[in-house]
């Protein structure tokens, strides 16, 4: 029965949503490491959202390519929400939280009143929950997704130390003549490029997990930055790829499938870090 | 030649001015205590030292070759630092970040001179040690081993003993003496303990209502700060 299911596997589709899946579960596990520690952890949640209500308008304004726009909402929203960090007068998680809800509501609104399809609720819940999309994903779009992943990474990969720097230390950093302003406009870039490619994936909804989940699992266990990167890394693509077959054996829906293959990891490793004492 | 001149400096946040006209010059090899009460603005007056924030009115000039990337910096710590999971090495190492510009990666120099400024703090057995599970003297230590690799002239140290018992607050206090006299750096402290500030530096800021600037043992002699400070000051 299963040998007949892993037959699934030939199918190009199947393979499609394994690439793509591993490549944002990578790169949103790098990105979340910082977020969490800068105490941003709802920003994936934040900007996916706004990201939903810039769908909302590209399908309103009956755009057939609506991901330019999108990706420049997001980046925008990225950029004002990082920038408001450490000095606004709305702090960082209300500005989040405000964003965040106030995207969603207007999206659902723009799209209650020039709705075009019958089944609203269900276009609703396909894009915040992620449903079966990155099953019929196109060539095309693996492509892109391959390319902006691998710039991500090479990103992460040369800026690495500088990333570390900026989120240990903005202030130090800065004085002693880092660029600051530069390295966190590009993680709110960077950031808002991976919300945009792993709507696709897990949906608006639970793109939080995949920021959030292996970042602090790894933190339970390993006790240096690099060993947490790396971890995170490795953590978040298994569980996504574990999360991904299951959903095609077992016919679950695949974003939450994900999330709770996470959820599973975090409840070992916090297990492992509670035995060691890892964690004081 | 002074290392850093202040001109009629006017210091606050928004049009709030907390302080102004404000002069004073350091030399190469001070030892410069700053003074004063809470919210005087001696946390601010060293932001704006820094370039963390614009002055409201009024130079800072850098003389002497003095560069933004030769300044060491010791902050307060932040609520994000009691919780990152980062070696000792890692944060040393990141002191070194100022001076690479856009290369990526740290170079041979960059490593010997953190592993120069583990030593000279005696923190080089902690090196592979998470930097949250060491007691508040270590971390300070390991902090201002940071600001020294990024000191090639002149460290900023934001109350570098607050919150430490008195003997690690002595051992601080000698390895920042030890700094300025044999390694010949500017140091620049603000700190609300007199007596210390008497006994180590050589010039004194008092920030506040009333302002002095001099030689620390015209301080003491000064009529009124040195009995006010004594009652105004809180720790």
């Amino acid at each position: 029965m299963i040998i007949e299911k892993l037959a699934y596997f030939q199918y190009p589709f199947v393979r499609y949503a394994l690439i793509v899946g591993v490549l944002i579960a990578l790169c949103s596990s790098l990105l979340g490491v910082t977020l969490v520690l800068k105490r941003f952890s709802f920003i994936g949640d934040g900007l996916s959202h706004v990201a939903f209500g810039a769908m909302a308008i590209a399908a309103v304004l009956k755009l057939t390519n609506n991901m330019p726009l999108v990706l420049v909402i997001t980046i925008i929203s990225a950029i004002l929400l990082l920038r408001t960090g450490s000095n606004a007068k709305i702090k960082g998680d209300a500005a989040v939280a405000m964003i965040s809800v106030g995207a969603l509501a207007i999206g659902y609104l723009l799209m209650n009143i020039f709705a075009k399809s019958s089944n609203l609720s269900g276009d609703v819940c396909t894009t915040l929950f992620g449903s079966t999309s990155i099953l019929t994903l196109k060539k095309t779009e693996v492509t892109l997704c391959i390319v902006l992943s691998a710039l991500v990474i090479a990103a992460f990969v040369f800026f690495y130390n500088k990333i570390f720097a900026v989120t240990f230390d903005e202030n130090f950093a800065l004085a002693t003549g880092v660029k600051t302003g530069v390295y966190n406009l590009m993680i709110a870039v960077i950031i808002a490029v991976i919300i945009v490619l792993a709507m696709n994936l897990v949906g608006s909804l639970l793109i939080s997990a995949l920021v959030i989940f292996p970042a602090l699992s790894a933190m339970r266990v390993f006790k240096n930055f690099k060993s947490v990167t790396i971890c995170s890394a490795v953590l978040s693509v298994f569980c996504t790829a574990a999360g991904i077959i299951v959903s095609v054996i077992a016919g679950t829906p695949v974003g939450s499938t994900i999330v709770a293959a996470d959820i599973i990891a975090f409840v070992i490793f916090a297990a492992i870090g509670g035995f060691s004492g890892g964690r004081k | 030649m002074a290392l850093l001149t202040c001109q009629n400096l006017s210091l606050g946040y928004e049009g709030n001015t907390i302080l102004s006209g404000l002069n004073f010059d350091v030399e190469p090899g001070d030892y410069l205590c700053i003074v004063g009460e809470n919210g005087s603005g001696k946390s601010t007056l060293m932001k704006t030292i820094l370039g963390l924030q614009p002055p409201l009115s009024g130079k800072i000039l850098t003389d002497g070759g003095l560069k933004i990337n030769e300044i060491g910096y010791l902050p307060q710590q932040t609520d994000i630092q009691r919780d990152f999971p980062a070696s000792v090495w890692e944060i040393v190492l990141s002191g070194c970040q100022g001076e690479r510009g856009i290369k990526p990666f740290y170079s041979k120099e960059n490593k010997n001179l953190a592993r120069l400024n583990l030593e000279k703090m005696a923190i080089t057995p902690l090196e592979k040690r998470c930097y949250r599970e060491l007691s508040g003297g270590q971390q300070q230590r390991v902090l201002l081993a940071r600001a020294l690799c990024a000191a090639k002239k002149m460290i900023l140290l934001d109350e570098p003993v607050a919150g430490l018992d008195p003997n690690v607050t002595a051992q601080m206090y000698s390895l920042i003496e030890s700094l300025n006299k044999v390694d010949k750096i500017t140091v620049i402290m603000i700190s609300h303990d007199i007596d210390a500030a008497l006994k180590y530096a050589n010039k004194i800021l008092h920030i506040g209502k009333t302002v002095f600037f001099g030689p620390a043992n015209e301080y003491k002699t000064a009529s009124g700060f040195f009995t006010d400070k004594k009652g105004g000051c809180e720790s």
